[in-house]
Parts: structure tokens; C-alpha cells; sequence
């Protein structure tokens, strides 16, 4: 017998003979809350993100006004051009090590949606996201949402978003409570997030 | 109206002070009050230590002694969540479903002295008198198994004289617990210590609740350290009135050290 | 009717960490003696349960998701087997490998073998309680492997050689001060300047673990969920350690306790809004990852999962107890019981402390062998109320207290108290002779073993003159 079916048995004979009762899930909670953009960059700043909203036509201003001329910023490689200021060097993601994104000052990528309530915005590796290791090694990273692109509540998200796609939520900058249970900021991840928010 | 009082083996052997204050009071409001005398023990002891088998005949006695009541009160948080959670549960596992029927039946004909004056009676003035300053430690199976909410401070806030002040950290249990106390007796000391803290913090000369069990609890661990704060069962404050105020009495009960 | 399961296996001795070295009050009464301890763990529980309390006032139907959270994990529970085939199939479509363990020692050789295949001596690891559980990093480190625990609070416990104590902050026992010795003492390569600011303890983690992360080809993760319907994998987490492991090394390894596994994508949205809030206190933590299988190109591109039983069919052939299975790991239990809090994690023995490890680890490992820890509860109730998913603690302890092992000398008193009971001329006799024997014995004002637990500290106040049925009769 193969572990696999030693627990799959185990597992049968502990539920017994009988067929499985079925159980409704109540799913009555809410699923259709409004968006609401204040609340959005309430909760995000709660969280210690540094908020942006601008323009369209300003993203790169915003960026050159956030990173120290020269410093280098890695992109995904679907990353709206438009959106570079040209103080900054620009590394595009070539299949880059890790050794070399690390060593950037920072990162920009778009988003794939952000939720109001939590104050979240979640990537899932589409071209203007890139591969998850481009977000997490540099210490800033400047994350650009569109209005569009927010949703009320966390229903709505995954409602959104694609199973098998690599998905990373992220809330506020890397954190850790483990100290007294007193929240810091900074651990492994970016110590600081910048959401800036298009219309 | 017609009640029996389901008395409880606590407040029967080493507590009838409370359970002759829940007497006094209801009749006083004009009611009838019964005491079937085949009750003893709701079996709550032995279910919590891990003897249902032992619980079965308690639990079948106190649901053939109560079933022919319309409304049962008994003045404790604890024995009516015992009946009420219990009861049921005890019989359905040895297999009696007919027992777990009547045992619900009669769980939805108990209540707790507040549940019962609030709710079934729809009083909030008692017409008690009782002037002390009280701080109430609402007991964990009151608060988190019956939901009594605030229908004991409600009660207390229109007793006359009563000054009623907070507790702090109140939710937190006084660490009783039935055996827990004996079984882990340095937890539960380190628990009363706490709660012993808070009630003396109040500056309160009386802290009461619904549960002389916690009460027991509590007013051995205040005699310990002659504290001077006295506890006194919620049906003992409600009882009290102008003429027949009952704190002398059961002062020299409860303080002597 | 309860069916008993014999010969159902639970967790197998000399291996892991369910089992405590002793009973629950012996480890209790030490733990209680040290004050500082007790300082950490009053500061520390009474802010988790602010944070967590304001962050779900805010949620207006938090109860709806309270039940709804339930009820999915009592559809997972009666589907089990079903939901983990279909797991298994999603997962290898995805390009990831499944392994089956029916017990620790099963999983430890699974991993292990894992990890040699990748030529690497040393593994990064993200927090989980299952490969606790197992013991994995003994496991590992006797076939040459170095483990590295790269949660902060683990590290911490790693580098001063003790034990976790909190499912979700492992050293919540440790304050600052004790924090900065510990990384003075045992953690190379550390500026010794370092201060007790939580700030600057977090960054003196993240540059000693910066170039091991980097350098690193196999981590080894829990998970959170597993969606049977997707095969995806989820972890929360807070400092980006988990995405550094889920995402950096070649290989990674996810060691999963079968009750992990939800059915569909959607019932994503009811956990991930539980979660965070009953847990750290946060809207939403920091980081969640969410993977399915391989993704080519991005992440390690070799996955690897590992469903373990270890115990968990023995629960789960308890139709009461099995809803211990249902917990999703958040330690709202520990933060409000006030038991842990004045206890400490390491007295209930097990990797699962507090109401939850009350109920879990007794299972797991058979209620014989952790027969103390039912008792390890004033039945207070508050873990049930603050419990995400409405798991029953207090009627599982009482589930359990009836399995365990009873003392002769208390099964006993129990028979005779029961017999005179359930008649009442005798019962109205016992309390007379009660009271006799109270006033004609007492000299102070204690009780005879083992009732003097309880009068040690406390006065029992004298008996009345007579029995409230004497005067009623007598009225």
C-alpha cells in the first residue's frame, strides 16, 4: 500500500460509511460593496504607504519627485515608458539575477487591482508587474494603480484575479509584529511603498 | 405566575442564602414560588471533570423533577448553562433521544434570575434598596453561554442607594472553573489574583454576580486577605429593601476571619 | 453515539513535537513563578486583543463570515478525501509533484531525500506549524542539513535555542531586551550596537539573512489554504520572508497538513478577511502569495507538496472532535485565554499551545498521552467567541476531559457523589454530614487533599446553619 492510499483510507474509514452530509455555506455576508478611493488611501496610509494621486500624464514627475537622481530602478519589461522619468537609470527586467536586482534602489511596476477596504494592491506578473522576485528585492518599491483597477472589498479581488497566475497581495510595506506585538516596518521585503493612483 | 426554583447543590448546602433572597424577592413581586424537592444536582461537575456516564441519571432526575414546570429559575449563570448545553448533548450520547427531547424542553423553560426578571417578568425595579457601593463581575457562563448581557446591571441600576461602579477587566473569568481550581489550582490563584486586583481597584465595599460558585471564588481569596470587601449573590442585593436589608446577616456569614 | 476509532494511528512517539516532557500544572507552576515572563505575555496578549478587536468592529458582518468560515470547514471536513484528489490533480497539471505522509517520520524522509536531490546542505524556511510539528529541522539536521528559520520570531527562538510558545509570534515569551541579547549573543556577524528598538532588531535580521536568502536553492514552506479547485497554494505572512522562500530558491517544499485544503477559489474571500484580523489585528497582512504549481520563468521552477496525516484521520474519525481540524492557525484562542496568558505557551507541552493545542495535540497524539492539557481551561468560553471560525473549544474539552484518563482515587468520589445524587434523602444526608465533618474537622480553614489545592489560597467560608432545603421544609 502506497502512503497515498494509507491516507486516503485513514481518511475514508474515519468519515465512515455513511455519504457525506452536504453543508450550505451561507454566503451572505457582503460581496457588493462600493468603491470608495478615500478609504483606499485612508487605509493604505494607515499602513504606512506613502500615497500619490497625480494625473495621468504625471507618473513620471511623481517617480523623479520620489527616487534620488541616478539611482537605478528596475521595471518589467511591459512597463508603460511614459511612466520613467529620465533622472533615474532604468534596468529592464532581462532575466536579470537576483544579485543585480537586489542591488537597485528600486522597483516600478503597475498592478492588477487594489481592494479599498484593506488597503492592498495585488500583482499577478502581468508584463507591467514582472516576475514577483523584481518587487520584493529592491528596498522602494513605487507601485502605479489605475482608479479602475480598484475594487471595494476583498470578494471583489478575487473575483478579479486569475487562480493560476503567481499572485502577490501586498498591504503597506514589509512589516513584522513579532517583537511585542508593536508593529515595525521594514523587515526582508521593500521597507517603503509608494502607491501612486491614477485616475 | 407559578416558578420553580431549581435551587442548585451549591447554593442548597453552603449558599441558601441566595437561594432564600430569590424566594423572598419573587414573592415578593407577587409570585408563586415551588421548590419540587427530587432535584439535586444538575450534574454539571461531573460532566465538566469527564464523567457524562456518571452525569446521565442526574441529568434524567432533573428533567423528570422540572418537566412539569412552565418556568424555572435557578440563581446561577453556571447551572442553567449546564441545563440549558448540556443536558441535551449527555442523554444524546448515551443513545436516549427521547431524554435529549425533554431535556431541551425543559433547558427552554430555565432561566437565570436576570433572564427570567428582565425577560419572562419584565421587571427592571425590583423595588430593592441597598446602599452600598457595588461592582458586579458578570461570570463567564452568564456572559458568554446564557448572554445575559446587561439585564444584571440593568437590575442593579434601579436598586435605591445602590452606588454601582465598574469593573475593570470584568469579561475576564475569576478563575474558578469547577475542578480547574483544584486541578490547576497555582493558574486559577494566579487568575483570582487578577480579578482580586480589579474588584479592589473599585474601592467597592460589595462585588456580586449570578453565580455563588465564582462568588465562592472570589470572597475566599478577598477573606484571605481581610480585604473588607464582602460578596453578596445578585438575589441577595434584589431581595433587600428598606425593612429587611439583609447585609448584617450575611456579613457575619461571609467576613468573619 | 461517538464512535471510538482503535487502531485509527495517531502521531507516532519519538518523533515531533506534540508531547510535553510533563503534566500541564507541573509546567503551569514554573512558568507562573517567573514574573518577567508574565510581564511579556499581559503586555503582549492585551495588545493583540485591542488591535485585533478595533479591526473587526470595523467589519459589519463579521459573524456572517464567522459562519460562513464554519461551514466551509465542515464541507471540507465531510469531502476530505475527494477534495485532496482533486488537490493533488490540479496541482501536478500545474507542474508540481504531490507526496502523501501518514505520519512525521514518513515527511521528514520525504523532504529530506527532497532536499539532498538538490545537492544543497542548507534550507530556508518560512514559519509552519506542520513542520514543527514533525520536528523537520531535527530531521534535517541529522542527515546534514542546516536549517535556517528565517521568520523573525523563529529566528529568534532558533538563535536562543528555545522553544516557540505562540503559533503566530513564536517568541512572544521575549521582550526587546532579551531579543537584543539573544542576537548579541548567538547571531553572527551582528553590529554590537545594536539596540533594543524593534526597528533596529528587524534590521539587523534582515542583513543577517539577506545574502543566506540570495544564496540558498531549497525552501521549505507551510501553507495557509490549498484550493482544491485551482491547486493553488496560499501564505500570509507579514515580513517578506515567506515571499523570499516562496520565490528565490529553485526548489521549494510545502509541507501541508490535509485539513488545509478549501474547496474553491472563492471561499478565499471569506478566510483571507477572517485571517489577518483575528490574527495580527490587521486589515490584511503585509504579504499573501499565491501559487499554482510552476510558473515557467518566474519562481522556483521545482515544486514539491507534501500532504500530511500525522494524527489528523484519528480526529477526524471523532464526529465531536473534529472540528478542531477546522482551525486556520490564527491564535485569537491564545490571545484571550487566560490561561496562556498568565502560562505561556511552553507549559502546554506541545507545538500547539494554548485552547486550540488544548484540543489539537490530545487528539493528535491520542488523549493518553497529553491527558493533562483538556483540563488546562477554566471553561471560561472566550476562545469559542473569539474563534474565526466558531470552533467549539469548551465543548471539545469537555469531549475530550470524557476520553481521558480519570485518577482512581477521583473516579471514586465521582461514582459516590453521583450515586447520592440521584437519591435525595441520601444527598440531604450527604450535606448534613458535610457540614458536620466541616465544623467537628476544621482547625483554619483548609480542605483535605486533594480540595486543599483550592483553600491553599483562598478562605471557604463557614457553613450555613442549615441547608436551603431544611428551611423550606421547615418554613
Amino acid at each position: 500500500m502506497t502512503a497515498r492510499e494509507t491516507v486516503l483510507a485513514r481518511l475514508r474509514a474515519a468519515l465512515g460509511p455513511a455519504a457525506p452530509a452536504l453543508t450550505e455555506v451561507p454566503r451572505d455576508y457582503r460581496r457588493d460593496g462600493v468603491v470608495d478611493i478615500e478609504r483606499l488611501v485612508d487605509r493604505l496610509t494607515d499602513y504606512r504607504a506613502q500615497v500619490h494621486r497625480v494625473a495621468a500624464t504625471a507618473v513620471a514627475d511623481t517617480i523623479a519627485g520620489i527616487l534620488p537622481a541616478a539611482a537605478i530602478v528596475v521595471v518589467p519589461p511591459g512597463l508603460p515608458s511614459a511612466w520613467l522619468p529620465s533622472t533615474v537609470t532604468v534596468l529592464p527586467d532581462d532575466d536579470l539575477d537576483n544579485a543585480r536586482i537586489a542591488a537597485a534602489a528600486a522597483v516600478v511596476t503597475a498592478a492588477a487591482v487594489a481592494i479599498a477596504d484593506t488597503g492592498t494592491v495585488v500583482l499577478d506578473g502581468s508584463p507591467d508587474q514582472g516576475r514577483r522576485v523584481l518587487s520584493l528585492l529592491p528596498d522602494r518599491h513605487v507601485c502605479v494603480v489605475r482608479t479602475a483597477q480598484v475594487v471595494a472589498d476583498v470578494p471583489q479581488a478575487l473575483a478579479r484575479l486569475t487562480p493560476h497566475r503567481p499572485l502577490t497581495w501586498i498591504s503597506g510595506p514589509s512589516a513584522t509584529s513579532d517583537i511585542e506585538l508593536d508593529r515595525v516596518e521594514g523587515v526582508h521585503g521593500p521597507r517603503t511603498l509608494h502607491v501612486i493612483l491614477l485616475p | 405566575m407559578r416558578i420553580a426554583l431549581f435551587v442548585t447543590c451549591l447554593a442548597d448546602t453552603l449558599f441558601p442564602e441566595a437561594a432564600k433572597a430569590t424566594v423572598r424577592l419573587l414573592e415578593r413581586l407577587g409570585h408563586e414560588v415551588a421548590f419540587p424537592p427530587g432535584q439535586t444536582c444538575c450534574g454539571q461537575m461531573h460532566v465538566n471533570t469527564g464523567y457524562q456516564a456518571q452525569a446521565l441519571p442526574l441529568v434524567r432526575r432533573h428533567t423528570r423533577v422540572f418537566d412539569p414546570y412552565d418556568v424555572i429559575v435557578a440563581p446561577s449563570g453556571s447551572c442553567v448553562g449546564s441545563v440549558r448545553h448540556q443536558h441535551a448533548t449527555v442523554a444524546r450520547r448515551a443513545g436516549d433521544v427521547r431524554l435529549a427531547a425533554r431535556a431541551e424542553s425543559v433547558a427552554g423553560r430555565t432561566y437565570e434570575l436576570s433572564e427570567l426578571l428582565v425577560d419572562v417578568l419584565g421587571v427592571t425595579d425590583v423595588g430593592a434598596y441597598f446602599p452600598h457601593r457595588v461592582t458586579y463581575h458578570p461570570t463567564c457562563h452568564s456572559l458568554r453561554m446564557l448572554r445575559v448581557a446587561d439585564r444584571p446591571l440593568r437590575l442593579l441600576r434601579e436598586v435605591r442607594g445602590l452606588d454601582l461602579v465598574e469593573l475593570p477587566a470584568a469579561e475576564q473569568c475569576c478563575g474558578f472553573g469547577g475542578t480547574f481550581a483544584v486541578k490547576n489550582a497555582d493558574t486559577s490563584t494566579a487568575m483570582l489574583a487578577d480579578k482580586m486586583r480589579h474588584v479592589l481597584s473599585t474601592g467597592a465595599e460589595v462585588c456580586t454576580a449570578g453565580d455563588s460558585s465564582c462568588l465562592m471564588h472570589i470572597g475566599g481569596g478577598l477573606s484571605r486577605l481581610h480585604s473588607g470587601v464582602r460578596t453578596v449573590h445578585l438575589a441577595e442585593i434584589l431581595a433587600s429593601t428598606e425593612r429587611d436589608d439583609t447585609m448584617g446577616e450575611r456579613a457575619e456569614l461571609v467576613v468573619r476571619s | 453515539m461517538t464512535r471510538t476509532f482503535l487502531g485509527m494511528p495517531t502521531a507516532p512517539t519519538g518523533v515531533g513535537h506534540l508531547r510535553g516532557a510533563e503534566p500541564f500544572p507541573v509546567a503551569a507552576r514554573r512558568a507562573l513563578a517567573d514574573a518577567q515572563l508574565r510581564r511579556n505575555l499581559g503586555h503582549a496578549t492585551a495588545t493583540i486583543r485591542a488591535k485585533s478587536a478595533a479591526v473587526i468592529d470595523e467589519v459589519p458582518d463579521w459573524e456572517r463570515l464567522r459562519a460562513a468560515g464554519s461551514a466551509i470547514k465542515t464541507d471540507v471536513m465531510a469531502r476530505l478525501p475527494e477534495l485532496l484528489e482533486q488537490l493533488e490533480q490540479r496541482v501536478t497539471q500545474a507542474g508540481g509533484v504531490v507526496h502523501w505522509a501518514a505520519d512525521a517520520h514518513e515527511a521528514n524522509a520525504i523532504v529530506v531525500d527532497l532536499v539532498r536531490d538538490t545537492g544543497s546542505d542548507r534550507v530556508i524556511k518560512v514559519k509552519s506549524m506542520a513542520t514543527q510539528e514533525i520536528g523537520l529541522n531535527e530531521a534535517l539536521e541529522a542527515a546534514g542539513i542546516a536549517p535556517v528559520e528565517t521568520d523573525l520570531a523563529e529566528l529568534i527562538v532558533q538563535l536562543g535555542d528555545d522553544r516557540p510558545s505562540h503559533i503566530l509570534v513564536p517568541a512572544i515569551h521575549r521582550n526587546r531586551a532579551e531579543i537584543r541579547q539573544i542576537f548579541l549573543r548567538a547571531m553572527p556577524g551582528v553590529d554590537p550596537a545594536l539596540t533594543d528598538e524593534p526597528a533596529d532588531l528587524a534590521a539587523a535580521a534582515r542583513r543577517f539573512l539577506r545574502q543566506t536568502f540570495l544564496s540558498t536553492p531549497v525552501a521549505v514552506s507551510g501553507a495557509n489554504f490549498a484550493v482544491a479547485e485551482t491547486g493553488t497554494l496560499a501564505v500570509v505572512e507579514s515580513e517578506g520572508n515567506g515571499r523570499m522562500c516562496l520565490t528565490l530558491p529553485r526548489t521549494l517544499i510545502t509541507v501541508m497538513g490535509v485539513e488545509k485544503v478549501v474547496p474553491t477559489w472563492r471561499d478565499l474571500e471569506v478566510f483571507l478577511q477572517l485571517l489577518p484580523r483575528a490574527s495580527t489585528g490587521e486589515r490584511m497582512n503585509p504579504y499573501t502569495s499565491m501559487w499554482t504549481g510552476v510558473t515557467p520563468g518566474d519562481g522556483p521552477q521545482a515544486f514539491h507538496l507534501v500532504l500530511l496525516d500525522n494524527g489528523r484521520s484519528a480526529v477526524l474519525a471523532d464526529e465531536v472532535g473534529r472540528q478542531a481540524l477546522h482551525c486556520i492557525r490564527c491564535s485569537a484562542c491564545l490571545n484571550v485565554c487566560p490561561v496562556y496568558e498568565r502560562t505561556g505557551g511552553h507549559a502546554y507541552g506541545s507545538v500547539y499551545p494554548g485552547p486550540i493545542g488544548a484540543v489539537l495535540s490530545p487528539q493528535l497524539t491520542g488523549v493518553a498521552d497529553n491527558a493533562s492539557l483538556p483540563y488546562a481551561s477554566s471553561l471560561c468560553g472566550a476562545c469559542y467567541d473569539a474563534c474565526p471560525v466558531k470552533i467549539n473549544i469548551p465543548e471539545l474539552l469537555v469531549h475530550l476531559r470524557d476520553r481521558a484518563p480519570h485518577p482512581h482515587a477521583e473516579s471514586a468520589v465521582m461514582a459516590a457523589a453521583a450515586y447520592a445524587m440521584d437519591r435525595p434523602a441520601l444527598f440531604a444526608a450527604a450535606q448534613r454530614a458535610t457540614r458536620l465533618s466541616r465544623l467537628a474537622g476544621r482547625r483554619g480553614r483548609g480542605l483535605p487533599p486533594p480540595l486543599s489545592g483550592w483553600t491553599d489560597g483562598r478562605d471557604l467560608s463557614d457553613p450555613p446553619p442549615q441547608t436551603f432545603r431544611d428551611w423550606w421544609a421547615n418554613r
